[in-house]
């Protein structure tokens, strides 16, 4: 028997006409984790959450989620699950209360524990104070606080997030990290898709790297961040585009990696501690002033870059 | 289990019932609407044909199906049209609900909307001249299968269509047609050889025929065939809707 919480998937496929927009993609996520789904904007990432949650029919594949086969009935796991889409799509004529209590009864929830619950959540969530206002006068951190709060409504087992933090100011992004955080403390399975590299760093135990509708990777954040560790990256912003000096420092510096990034950058890389001084001395001989050096940590987006070739500006791109 | 089921399923339907309610049927500009196209309706025919008010009778049927038909069908072209086009929709399609149930629910407001849109004309004529000789469940049966087969109806062209706008257009290209067609105000006998046979493929045709029958007992048809009739009509505007929910919204 499967866990109640998990979500198994094999070979699942969906095209839209000549596009195939999820190609054979197998995954597990276990239970109580925070699993993320990152890729490029028209990766599959929503596609496959559709099929997931029961928005859109697999062309072919098997989905079970919390031990239930839901690739041919998706209302078979419906009760089991709470959905956060990447559109804050609550109902502007109702107030926040009013929204939560709809959710809830939603999933047939008896009047008086809806309305325990909705007081409940909007007082987690912050909302308390809002909860008499229409959703359509909500601030957009607020939607997407009371989006998750509606998706949390029915006590749900296995929560799908979609792009949850797009589009909000950072300290509503912060407190949403923090609500997730709390849930995943509470047991909570958590299906995490985003474009936000730094977000499923901070946040999952795992992470499936997704692009073209194909799976290039999955594992632990700490496997992933295997191959970087001890790296070392500088960038320097310069006076002018150090394009022809890249030979000369190559030979002087045998021992670094150099690289143009954006007009009048110049990344360094290498295998241990990179001393600034003697670079910052070479490229003034060459007539070129550093404006600014800043040490670059090794994240999962240079993870994400080696693996995919996809480079990390392109995935912030707004949807 | 089971019974556990459907209490939570009937929550549910509730639910969709009462927030369509309280977000769209119950605010003013929808009310003054449900209102006021009756009556401009209803005062337009007295003032164009010069009846006398014990006329009323002769033009009530087709002012109750005129009603019903277009306070059905716009509002459903909002509900549904609307919250497809702001995603709200697919927070319905994520509930644990059957599908043919959801659509009930939806529906049940603009029903509910229909029936109430059609006691205004009534409620006129029955002040006007008491409507003595109505056989009262016949024109109660009437209003209802109207509202329901205008709502899927209704509700078959707003699966059909993505924005708002085309779904008033394409409820234009049936409903118009439709008072000259479907007997309201002059019988489908009248209307042109070549004309008549849309006339049968209409299911208002039925619907203002069973309120001919019940208001003034001039109906072409036996009650229970317009009945049987009205009900087949709605039986397959349900499966063509469900159909196109299922192969339009998730897809």
């Amino acid at each position: 028997m499967a866990n109640a919480r998990n979500i198994d998937v094999r070979e699942l496929s969906k095209s839209f006409g000549d596009i195939q927009a999820v190609d054979a993609v197998s995954f597990e996520v276990r239970d109580g984790e925070i699993f993320g789904f990152l890729g490029p904007n028209g990766a599959g990432k929503t596609t496959t959450i559709n099929m997931l949650t029961g928005l859109a029919r697999p062309d072919s594949g098997h989905i079970v989620i919390g031990g239930i086969e839901c690739s041919c009935n998706p209302k078979a796991a419906q009760h089991l699950i709470g959905v956060v889409p990447d559109e804050s799509n609550l109902y502007p004529e109702l107030t926040g209360f009013d929204n939560l209590c709809f959710c809830g009864a939603l999933y047939g929830m008896p009047a008086r524990e809806r309305r325990d619950r909705a007081r409940d959540l909007l007082e987690l969530f912050g909302l308390s104070n809002a909860a008499e206002r229409l959703f359509g006068k909500y601030s957009k951190g607020m939607k997407r606080r009371l989006v998750i709060a509606a998706a949390m409504m029915h006590e749900p087992a296995i929560l799908f997030l979609d792009e949850p933090t797009s589009g909000i100011d950072v300290q509503s992004a912060r407190q949403i990290r923090r609500l997730l955080l709390d849930l995943h403390r509470a047991g909570t399975t958590i299906f995490l898709t985003t474009h936000q590299i730094d977000e499923a760093e901070r946040l999952c135990q795992r992470v499936a790297f997704l692009v073209a509708g194909r799976i290039r990777r999955i594992d632990t954040i700490d496997n992933l961040l295997q191959p970087v560790r001890g790296h070392e990256v500088m960038v320097f912003e310069l006076s002018r585009q150090p394009d022809a000096e890249l030979a000369g420092l190559e030979r002087t510096f045998p021992s670094f990696s150099f690289s143009c990034g954006a007009p009048g950058q110049l990344a360094v890389s290498a295998s241990r501690t990179i001393p600034v001084a003697p670079l910052v001395r070479y490229l003034d001989e060459c007539g070129i002033d550093v404006l600014e050096a800043r040490r670059q940590k090794m994240s999962l987006e240079e993870v994400f870059v080696r693996l995919t070739g996809i480079e990390a500006h392109r995935m912030k791109g707004r949807k | 289990m089971r019974r556990n089921m459907t209490v939570r399923h009937l929550r549910a339907v509730w639910g969709i019932l009462r927030k369509d309610m309280k977000a769209y049927y119950l605010k003013p500009p929808n009310i003054s609407w449900g209102i006021l196209f009756p009556l401009v309706w209803t005062a337009m025919f007295f003032v164009k044909t010069g009846r006398e008010p014990a006329d009323i009778a002769g033009v009530l049927p087709g002012m109750i199906a005129l009603s019903i038909l277009f306070g059905t069908t716009s509002m459903l072209a909002v509900t549904v049209t609307f919250e497809r086009k702001a995603k709200a929709f697919e927070r319905l399609l994520l509930a644990p609900l059957p599908l043919g149930l959801l659509v009930l629910a939806k529906t049940g407001g603009a029903i509910l909307f229909g029936t109430v849109n059609a006691m205004v004309p009534l409620l006129i004529a029955f002040g006007m001249n008491g409507l003595q000789q109505v056989d009262w469940a016949g024109l109660f049966a009437a209003v209802l299968l109207i509202a329901v087969v205008s709502t899927f109806l209704g509700l078959f062209i707003a699966v059909s269509v993505n924005e708002v706008f085309e779904a008033q257009t394409f409820s234009n290209f049936f409903r118009f047609p439709m008072i000259f067609l479907c007997g309201l105000f002059f019988p489908v006998a009248d209307l042109p050889a070549v004309l008549q046979p849309l006339s049968w493929m209409l299911p208002l045709t039925y619907g203002a025929d069973l309120l001919h029958g019940a208001i003034n007992a001039d109906a072409m048809f036996s009650p229970v065939i317009d009945i049987l009739v009205l009900l087949l009509f709605i039986v397959l505007l349900f499966a063509l809707c469900l159909r196109n929910v299922h192969r339009r919204w998730i897809s």
